[in-house]
């Protein structure tokens, strides 16, 4: 199979190296959050650990909150840059 | 024999396998056979490919050998766990939409499908198709056995009976029904899993007393268990980082994940399956390892760790409600066996012997084998699990690592760098799988880190610096 149209020109391309950094940045900032918290707050000796909702603080704000703030990120990061592009082209398949 | 607890069991395994039937008669009997029966017609919807996702990597080893693991280790392993809700986004975001064009445009069918038009290499096609069907086998050899021990435990019947019937019930709707409907139960497998950990979330926090009562009987215990660093002290942080690549990251390089990367009808569905996704692995995660550690003071001294998911579900629930959440993690099982069966029956058939060994077989000639090979795979696995190893989960996690190794880099490399060339993949696939086998059985914790870590960085320097040494050879075999 030839294509005339070179990966590097195809607009759609670009969209989707974009959202694969947008990927990568997330990641990033998902474990920087991780780490920080857990081993910031985590790596005194447990008779002084802080409690939230029952739970050591550390635990709290690295795996419980860490998450609520990842979902509701990822949320805005798809609704708001992320773009459709069809699959599909040359009409081969539906 | 627990009749209460079974009877919803059963009730459940009778509407997978009913689903799997129906979505049998989707498949068409022609020339788009392969298509239909290993990708499901390329036609997922954004909420069945979020739970098929979930569910394939929600498997046993963190549904049974998790919990068994967080319950001997404490909140620790429950930090590594949360390493996974990373997947939920990276995956979809990373291979993407880039993926989905370009295989679309190869016509691939397999991840093996994507490397061999983006490569254009026998050796790598060979490569590939081989570590997925010995990784892979040893993979889904860890699941049965897991399913099992759950029948085992649940039902009270003997090992080896307890495989029969999850053998038997599997392998019947994965060759009837193929992709679609493994897709199509696993949607139904990841409800199952996300409602069944939070109501046993629930019923465990209020037969400890309170998540503070818990914690303080924890810390009573071992102050190490609410500690990040396991009831030994010997989760270090660079320990448990590692995991962001075994089970975060390096997902993306997963053959039953990337397959369905390619599954999904269109950009809409793709975005709806990031968000649920992500929220769907988070919650699945965190409820299944708390679980397993608010279970020990309520049950102190289970000494298999594949048990306490099924002991604890007897213990804080009526028997009838016991079985329908034991269904959870039974469904997680399923669903990464039946994923895993397909994976490897698809790379034999498709990879293998449509490339190299009969690429004009007929039709009907592609059918019969299909089928014929995936149920003879299951036969085999059965076989295998008869004798099986007591923690089911660093089994599971050294195939997955060896994949890992093996592909992220020609994947994401080959999709994101025209000058990778067949040379660099095939460099960082020998890299990546020989080191990996060699530091594992060596030196298991190179520099404290998880053996997976190592081969995977030095395989991308294989990738690169073999692809742009080898630069002249290969002028024209960027991906067009």
């Amino acid at each position: 199979m030839k294509h005339e149209n070179r990966s590097d020109n195809d607009p759609r391309y670009k969209v989707a190296n974009r959202e694969a950094l947008i990927g990568v940045g997330l990641v990033i900032f998902n474990f920087i959050w991780w780490f920080a918290f857990a081993y910031g707050l985590g790596g005194k000796d447990p008779s002084e650990y802080t409690y939230v909702f029952g739970l050591p603080a550390w635990f709290f704000y690295s795996c419980v909150l860490g998450f609520v703030v990842m979902a509701v990120l990822v949320t805005i990061v798809v609704k708001k840059w992320f773009v459709e592009v069809p699959f599909d082209e040359e009409g081969d398949g539906k | 024999m627990n009749w209460q607890a079974l009877l919803p069991l059963i009730g459940l395994l009778l509407i997978i396998f009913g689903v799997g039937i129906w979505a049998g008669k989707y498949i068409k009997f022609s020339n788009t056979f392969l298509q239909d029966y290993f990708l499901g017609g390329r036609s997922l919807g954004g909420f069945v490919l979020a739970m098929t996702m979930t569910a394939t990597y929600g498997s046993a080893s963190s549904f049974i050998g998790g919990p068994g693991t967080a319950y001997t280790e404490g909140l620790g392993w429950v930090l590594l766990a949360m390493t996974q809700v990373s997947t939920g986004y990276f995956v979809l975001m990373v291979l993407g939409k880039k993926f989905a064009i370009m295989t679309r445009k190869y016509k691939a069918l397999t991840m093996v499908d994507f490397l061999k038009e983006r490569y254009q290499s026998k050796w790598v096609v060979l490569i590939s198709a081989f570590s997925i069907i010995i990784f892979l086998f040893s993979a889904m050899a860890a699941q049965w056995i897991g399913g099992a021990r759950l029948i085992e435990s649940l039902v009270g019947i003997p090992y080896t009976t307890a495989l029969f019937i999850f053998a038997l019930l599997v392998l019947i709707y994965v060759v009837i029904g193929g992709f679609r409907a493994v897709a199509l139960t696993d949607a139904i497998q990841g409800t199952i899993m996300f409602i069944g950990t939070l109501i046993l979330l629930i019923a465990t926090i209020i037969a400890g007393g309170g998540i503070s009562n818990i914690i303080s009987d924890l810390n009573a215990e071992n102050p190490n268990l609410i500690t990040p660093y396991g009831a030994e002290g010997t989760l270090s942080p660079a320990f448990v980082s590692s995991f962001w690549i075994l089970v975060g990251v390096g997902v993306v390089a997963l053959p039953q994940i990337t397959v369905r990367a390619m599954s999904y009808r269109d950009s809409r569905s793709m975005h709806r399956a990031i968000i649920i996704g992500t929220i769907v692995v988070g919650v699945i995660m965190l409820n299944m390892h708390l679980i397993g550690v608010f279970a020990r003071p309520i049950l102190p001294s289970i000494e298999v760790g594949d048990k306490v998911m099924p002991l604890i579900a007897l213990e804080v629930m009526p028997n009838w409600l016991a079985g329908i959440v034991l269904a959870a993690p039974m469904a997680a099982i399923m669903s990464t066996v039946d994923s895993l069966l397909l994976l490897v029956s698809s790379s034999v058939v498709k990879d293998v012997y449509l490339n190299y060994m009969e690429p004009n077989a007929s039709h009907q000639r592609v059918k019969r084998l299909s089928i014929g090979v995936t149920a003879t795979l299951g036969v085999i696995v059965f076989l295998m699990a008869l004798n099986p190893p007591d923690l089911i989960i660093w089994l599971n996690l050294f195939a997955f690592g060896g994949l890992e190794a093996a592909f992220i880099w020609p994947i994401v490399m080959g999709l994101y760098w025209r000058k990778g060339n067949k040379y660099g993949a095939l460099a960082s696939m020998v890299t990546g799988i020989g080191l990996y086998v060699l530091s594992d059985t060596f030196f298991p914790q190179p520099f404290g880190l998880h053996s997976v870590v190592l081969p995977v960085v030095v395989s991308f320097f294989a990738y690169v610096l073999v692809s742009l040494g080898t630069q002249n050879d290969s002028v024209s075999e960027a991906p067009s």
